[in-house]
């Protein structure tokens, strides 16, 4: 597979919740080695296709096609996925969630969790529980189960949320390493100036739909951010 | 260079959930100390309500303690779940290529272990509250109490995560698994009231094990649809 062949592939994608449609026919191919930045405003279903993309959610018409393989679970080792809340056990140390979760990939090396803890910046040796840890600490974290696996895809959902400045452009800075590796990266986010100049496609949605792709951060009239707002009568799932 | 991960076996799988589930009840002790208090009520106002006699305590004492750990059972059921939802960290899991049965097994071996754990607590309190002295051989309890918990626990941990997207899921699983647990809960009864007063229980025993053998069948075959379940 070359660097700019498709890796994900997605077809007329429909995602309903009872009668609410939060994807409403998205079709897009996204290449691979690339970053891409998910923009749009609340309820315009940025999570809801990143949770399609990562096999948590079922389409309800449509397909997903990820390198190659159009079941989530074929090549679910190759991806790695971050969500806004931590997927982390409060009660454990953040190498003690690691290990466990490296387990689950068949990772039964500690060195991959202390190399993966150290590359969001923080500390192995830290044995107090994740519970105990600032919002920050807790995205970082939640970053490094994400890289876990080594993953050729990662998707990311409000990584920099609570995050200060520094911290996030530690993160970008990580994240962008990581694309010159050759990895795919999608990044829901609502702070899309902290990718301007690293994100290589910003994607941005609206009702349910892909509306635009741009290389560039586009300044919207009132402002540089996404609007948050929700459609009337609409509401998140 | 990092090697490739490989799919680790479902035992190991299985194994290394339960350490983390041990571990995390050892910290918190959520489960085991709800379901302590509960029981510990149950035996001190059902003694000082009836204050029954050595025989009338060997009639009632299969009801009431199966009873009691019934209702102990949920609230530690409903606890092993709570904690994957926290935090959504069953999402985790579920983007894993770990198997989904290997986390159900997990689940409910842990659970046995905390209900069993609260049972060896328990019993010594019941026999002295109670006055109980059986009439006969009193090892079949064991085979009793092994397959009595693991019908509680089975079917406990299956419907536990079937609440567990449901809004008011402490309701919800009661609803779910007390009429399902009534033919087990009847051989356990049945079972416990036999070996206290010296007879056979062979009958109940058998149907007790074919109860666990066909529902951990089931619970086994549906789990992976259970899990992800939106």
């Amino acid at each position: 597979m070359t660097e700019t062949a498709p890796v994900i592939t997605v077809t007329n994608l429909i995602k309903q919740f009872g009668r609410f449609a939060a994807l409403r026919g998205v079709t897009a191919e996204f290449a691979g080695g690339k970053l891409y930045a998910i923009l749009g405003d609340n309820g315009a279903g940025k999570t809801t296709l990143l949770r399609t993309l990562a096999g948590l959610n079922q389409p309800s018409s449509g397909e997903v096609t990820i390198l190659g393989a159009k079941k989530f679970h074929d090549i679910c080792d190759q991806v790695g996925y971050m969500a806004h809340p931590s997927l982390l056990y409060d009660e454990m140390s953040g190498m003690e969630n690691l290990e466990y979760f490296a387990r689950l990939y068949g990772i039964s090396s500690g060195t991959r969790c202390s190399e993966a803890i150290r590359a969001v910046g923080l500390d192995p040796e830290l044995v107090r529980p994740v519970g105990q840890y600032s919002q920050g600490m807790r995205q970082r974290m939640s970053l490094a189960r994400a890289l876990l696996n080594d993953p050729k895809i990662l998707l990311l959902d409000e990584p920099f949320s609570n995050v200060d400045l520094h911290s996030a452009t530690d993160m970008v800075h990580l994240l962008t390493g990581l694309r010159d590796q050759g990895k795919t990266i999608f990044i829901v986010t609502h702070q899309a100036a902290l990718l301007e100049g690293a994100a290589d496609e910003f994607v941005w949605m609206e009702f349910g739909k892909i509306v635009e792709r741009t290389r560039e951060l586009k300044r919207r009239a009132d402002g540089a951010e996404p609007r948050h707002h929700t459609s009337p009568g609409e509401s998140a799932p | 260079m990092i090697p490739p991960p490989t799919a680790s076996a479902p035992t190991g799988i299985t194994r290394v959930t339960l350490l983390k589930d041990l571990r995390l009840e050892w910290r918190s002790k959520d489960a085991i100390n709800s379901m302590l208090f509960f029981s510990l009520l149950v035996v001190v106002v059902f003694s000082f309500s009836f204050d029954p006699s050595a025989e009338e305590s060997r009639q009632i004492a299969g009801g009431l303690v199966w009873v009691a750990f019934l209702f102990a059972a949920v609230v530690a059921l409903n606890q092993t779940w709570a904690r994957e939802i926290r935090n959504q960290v069953l999402d985790a899991y579920r983007v894993s290529p770990a198997p989904a049965n290997s986390l159900f097994v997990a689940k409910v071996m842990g659970n046995f272990i905390f209900v069993s754990v609260l049972e060896a607590l328990m019993t010594p309190l019941f026999i002295m509250f109670y006055r109980l002295r059986a009439l006969g051989p009193a090892w079949p309890l064991l085979l009793v109490a092994a397959l009595g918990t693991w019908a509680l626990v089975v079917n406990g941990t299956f419907f536990a995560a079937m609440s567990l997207r449901t809004r008011s899921r402490e309701i919800m699983l009661p609803l779910l698994l007390f009429p399902i647990s009534i033919p087990a809960l009847l051989a356990m009864v049945q079972a416990t009231t036999a070996i206290l007063n010296g007879e056979g229980a062979r009958f109940w025993i058998v149907l007790l094990a074919t109860y666990d053998l066909v529902f951990t069948t089931v619970c086994l075959l549906l789990f992976e649809t259970v899990l992800n379940a939106e």
